[in-house]
């Protein structure tokens, strides 16, 4: 068995083989296991330096990749645009050249651009993993949540998923479509008709616009934020108005025909795509989602040093 | 390549007897100690060891598997990555005997690693060191075992393999020497 990944940098799921993505699960396992000790540390990657830059706010993801690294006993450096000379005119290259001149061994980047990553993985010395680069991808959330699928109901091969909202402007849509497809699961994509790209269709997922027939159809729901700060016009007439269509509320829950895994990858407009006793329900794993996010990167991360030359 | 027996399966299950009643000798009842067998082949030896000690006492033997993957000093220093195995340790060491079990200590690098792992677990009150075969002369670093199957001269190019009734078909151990033309 080849203990490789078949890429040096994690640009994109696009990119990946279902052989990476079952490596990188296998990986995560024992990783779970590793966050779950009284100890949750490992000296793995104790001579590898690892700089987070973020050109784009995150918490989460930020956060989740800080403490994987950390757990795997990487040295970690943090940069955020905000404070930072990108606001003096520096070029990409420049900023993480320089950073690179520190001996950096890694970067995670998460860029308001698309293509940011792959961009960088062509011309700096170092192992680039995306963190979100604009509305293309988002790789390690979308290996999270087929990590939390493959957890919840056994296997992600056959399992019919339903990506619900934003799909227009989401990263994290157009990575699961990727890694479920790959991984054999049936992807639908459910929302208003100027958030489904045209041609989404040609990605061989279905498109629904009725909320109810859609989740009757899934085994898993995942409900994406409406990403207002990425809409310079009006999508929908209101708020209020995408709530009564697609909002998912305890209601249309408990009358579903099966009990379906309701997932989010945060932050949560509660009351918007999911109402808080849906997202604090038994059913919804979203929780369990940010858990598995820190072993998952874990897992990419050692992969991806494991191909690092000295 | 040449092969020779160094515990045919009599030999095998009499040093594993042995093995037992030094155990015995120095833990009891084995109420205040818990086996530990190192991911992947040192786990063959303590569920054997259990079966033969849980039959001798008539009671449980508290057992588990120590995957090491994440402490060795050689990541990315060697030709393939290693994957790891189940860490499989559902009880408390922290002032327990631990006796940490392999089936061939040779550089004691493995070992190494196994007590870092091991103390992520808590602080064991001691920790001793059981091994089939001690490839004795051949250690990197200055670890010994306490309980030894049997000690055997080797050169480094030679290799050891303790097989099993379970996976390979027989209880035996296997030196394997290159031919010197080769």
């Amino acid at each position: 068995m080849n203990n490789y990944l078949s890429v040096e940098h994690l640009t994109g799921i696009k990119d990946l083989t279902r052989k990476d993505i079952e490596l990188i699960f296998k990986t995560a396992d024992s990783f779970k296991e590793v966050i779950n000790r009284p100890i949750k540390k490992v000296p793995s990657l104790r001579d590898i330096t690892i700089a987070n830059l973020f050109f784009e706010n995150s918490t989460r993801t930020r956060l989740s990749f800080e403490l994987a690294e950390k757990r795997l006993s990487a040295d970690v450096i943090n940069f955020s645009a905000a404070s930072s000379s990108v606001k003096k005119g520096e070029t990409l290259i420049d900023t993480v050249n320089n950073i690179l001149a520190m001996k950096v061994d890694m970067v995670v980047m998460r860029h308001p651009n698309p293509g940011a990553a792959k961009f960088l993985s062509e011309r700096i010395n170092a192992k680039v993993v995306n963190a979100g680069d604009g509305t293309h991808e988002h790789p390690t959330q979308a290996l999270l949540d087929a990590y939390s699928i493959r957890e919840q109901l056994g296997t992600v091969e056959g399992k019919k998923v339903v990506i619900v909202g934003d799909i227009l402007h989401s990263r994290v849509a157009l990575s699961n479509i990727y890694c479920l497809q790959k991984l054999g699961a049936e992807v639908m994509v459910c929302g208003p008709t100027t958030l489904i790209p045209k041609y989404i269709h040609e990605l061989g997922v279905k498109v629904e616009h009725n909320l109810i027939a859609a989740l009757e159809w899934c085994d898993v729901a995942n409900m994406l934020r409406i990403q207002l700060e990425r809409q310079e016009i009006k999508f929908f007439p209101s708020l209020r108005e995408y709530t009564m269509q697609f909002g998912l509320n305890k209601e249309i829950l408990d009358n579903l025909s099966k009990k379906i895994v309701v997932m989010h990858p945060g932050p949560i407009n509660r009351g918007v795509e999911i109402t808080s006793d849906v997202a604090d329900s038994k059913q919804a794993v979203i929780l369990q989602q940010v858990e598995n996010g820190v072993a998952v990167r874990m897992a990419v991360i050692y992969l991806l040093a494991a191909k690092i030359n000295r | 390549m040449e092969k020779q027996i160094i515990l045919n399966t009599r030999h095998f299950e009499l040093t594993l007897n042995r093995l037992c009643y030094e155990l015995i000798e120095t833990h009891n009842d084995f109420s205040e100690t818990v086996l530990i067998g190192l991911q992947p082949r040192g786990v063959n030896v303590v569920s054997r060891l259990k079966k033969q000690l849980e039959a001798i006492l008539g009671k449980e033997i508290i057992c588990g598997n120590l995957d090491i993957t994440f402490y060795r000093d050689d990541f990315r220093r060697r030709e393939t990555p290693l994957i790891p195995s189940a860490t499989n340790i559902d009880f408390v060491i922290e002032n327990k005997k631990v006796v940490l079990i392999d089936d061939v200590l040779y550089t004691g690098r493995t070992i190494r690693s196994g007590l870092d792992a091991l103390l992520a677990y808590g602080r064991p009150k001691k920790v001793e060191l059981l091994t089939l075969i001690d490839r004795r002369f051949r250690r990197d670093l200055p670890i010994q075992a306490d309980y030894v199957g049997k000690a055997v001269d080797t050169l480094i190019s030679e290799r050891v393999s303790v097989e099993w009734k379970e996976i390979e078909g027989e209880d035996k151990i296997v030196l394997y020497t290159p031919d010197t033309n080769e």
